[in-house]
């Protein structure tokens, strides 16, 4: 695995539109943006309405997840590249989420929906009809999500990593600033956890920074490459990108993405919970 | 709730007796700038959240009382300043110069 099979440039993608055998996808919470304007041909996944278990709090099951790319016309062997807003948060997230599934090729747009609009490239505003598929998830592979009992076991032992802003961390904020401050029951972070906000991964374009930039980032927070790794934000959707540059960029064999993250853990009765820088 | 939640309008809903709200618009020229990522920086000058504005050029934080710094990019150019927030509406403008 290196940095080219799992991230493309936006120069990359629009020499690639159209091209069979790869399907653009874009991902976000809102997808107005999607409806305005998006990549030539991409379609659209809503990380809530599409990605979220309608009732309980948990992924679309492995059937679903079957019959939505089925539906959205995504094979097996069609390679997804990934793109989003919030500097692809939530692309990201996808891009764990179609790895818990199974799927074999998935990319990134480096930058996402921002670089793309910052270059001033095209967006088209027609609707994307594509042929249904029969799409067949895999059982999912929770070698790399993490669930709160071993994140409660990892305290002390492994590498876990917050991912959120500085402010968050401390327990001075709650909830990232675009959103009001409500969330989990109490603020803070998980004991012995490293603040290293996922911001410090990218550039301000959105792009995301090289391997050694990075390599060198989290080496100086105090990750201990002989450990496992996990990572957790609020929700799970920020630590996907940290995930995505822990594992599929820099990789590190063992890392997990917590995505019940704070909004579970800072809710959860009788833990440990540390504050401060 | 993480993703981009519209820009602008009401502040109908918004508790001002708790919440730090920090918002206003972007300009360049005389007119408002649609679609300006804006990010808020805290007084490290750490990345703490991301805006795009709305049609009307439109962005709001929720944030904490203390310093921060807003800073704008758009295919246009870019713009930055600082403030100090407090407990309530904390309004600015951004002018792209």
């Amino acid at each position: 695995m290196s940095r080219t099979d799992v991230l493309v440039t936006a120069d990359w993608a629009q020499e690639h539109l159209g091209q069979p055998g790869i399907v653009f996808v874009e991902v976000d919470e809102d997808t107005a943006a999607y409806d305005k304007g998006h990549i030539e041909g991409a379609v659209k996944l809503d990380w809530k309405t599409d990605l979220q278990d309608a009732e309980a709090r948990d992924f679309v099951d492995r059937e679903g997840f079957s019959a939505l790319l089925s539906a959205k016309g995504i094979s097996n062997d069609d390679t997804v590249v990934l793109y989003g807003g919030n500097n692809n948060w939530f692309a990201a997230y996808a891009y764990w989420y179609f790895k818990v599934y199974g799927h074999g090729d998935v990319k990134l747009i480096d930058g996402g929906r921002k670089k793309w609009e910052l270059d001033s490239r095209p967006l088209s505003a027609d609707v994307v009809e594509r042929p249904a598929t029969q799409y067949a998830a895999a059982e999912p592979d929770t070698s790399i999500r993490a669930f709160r009992d071993e994140v409660v076991a990892a305290i002390g032992t492994k590498n876990l990593v917050d991912v959120r802003s500085p402010d968050e961390f401390a327990g001075k904020l709650t909830a990232p600033a675009h959103l009001p401050q409500e969330g989990a029951q109490r603020a803070g972070h998980i004991p012995t956890a490293v603040n290293v906000p996922w911001s410090k991964a990218a550039n301000e374009d959105g792009t995301f920074k090289s391997d050694e930039e990075l390599a060198k980032l989290y080496a100086e927070a105090g990750l201990d490459e002989g450990k496992d790794t996990i990572a957790y934000c609020r929700i799970g959707e920020r630590s996907s990108h940290t995930w995505f540059v822990l594992r599929e960029l820099l990789g590190h064999p063992n890392v997990k993405n917590y995505d019940g993250s704070w909004t579970e853990y800072g809710s959860l009765v009788g833990v440990p919970i540390a504050k401060g820088a | 709730m993480c993703g981009a939640p519209a820009q602008g309008g009401t502040l109908a809903g918004i508790d001002l007796s708790t919440q730090t709200v920090i918002q206003g618009s972007v300009w360049h020229d005389g007119s408002p700038v649609a679609g300006a990522y804006v990010r808020l920086l805290d007084a490290t000058d750490e990345f703490t959240a991301e805006v795009v504005t709305s049609p009307e050029g439109e962005f709001r934080f929720f944030a904490a009382p203390g310093t921060w710094t807003l800073r704008s990019l758009a295919p246009i150019g870019r713009a930055e300043r600082s403030l100090d927030a407090e407990v309530g509406l904390n309004e600015t403008t951004l002018a792209i110069a």
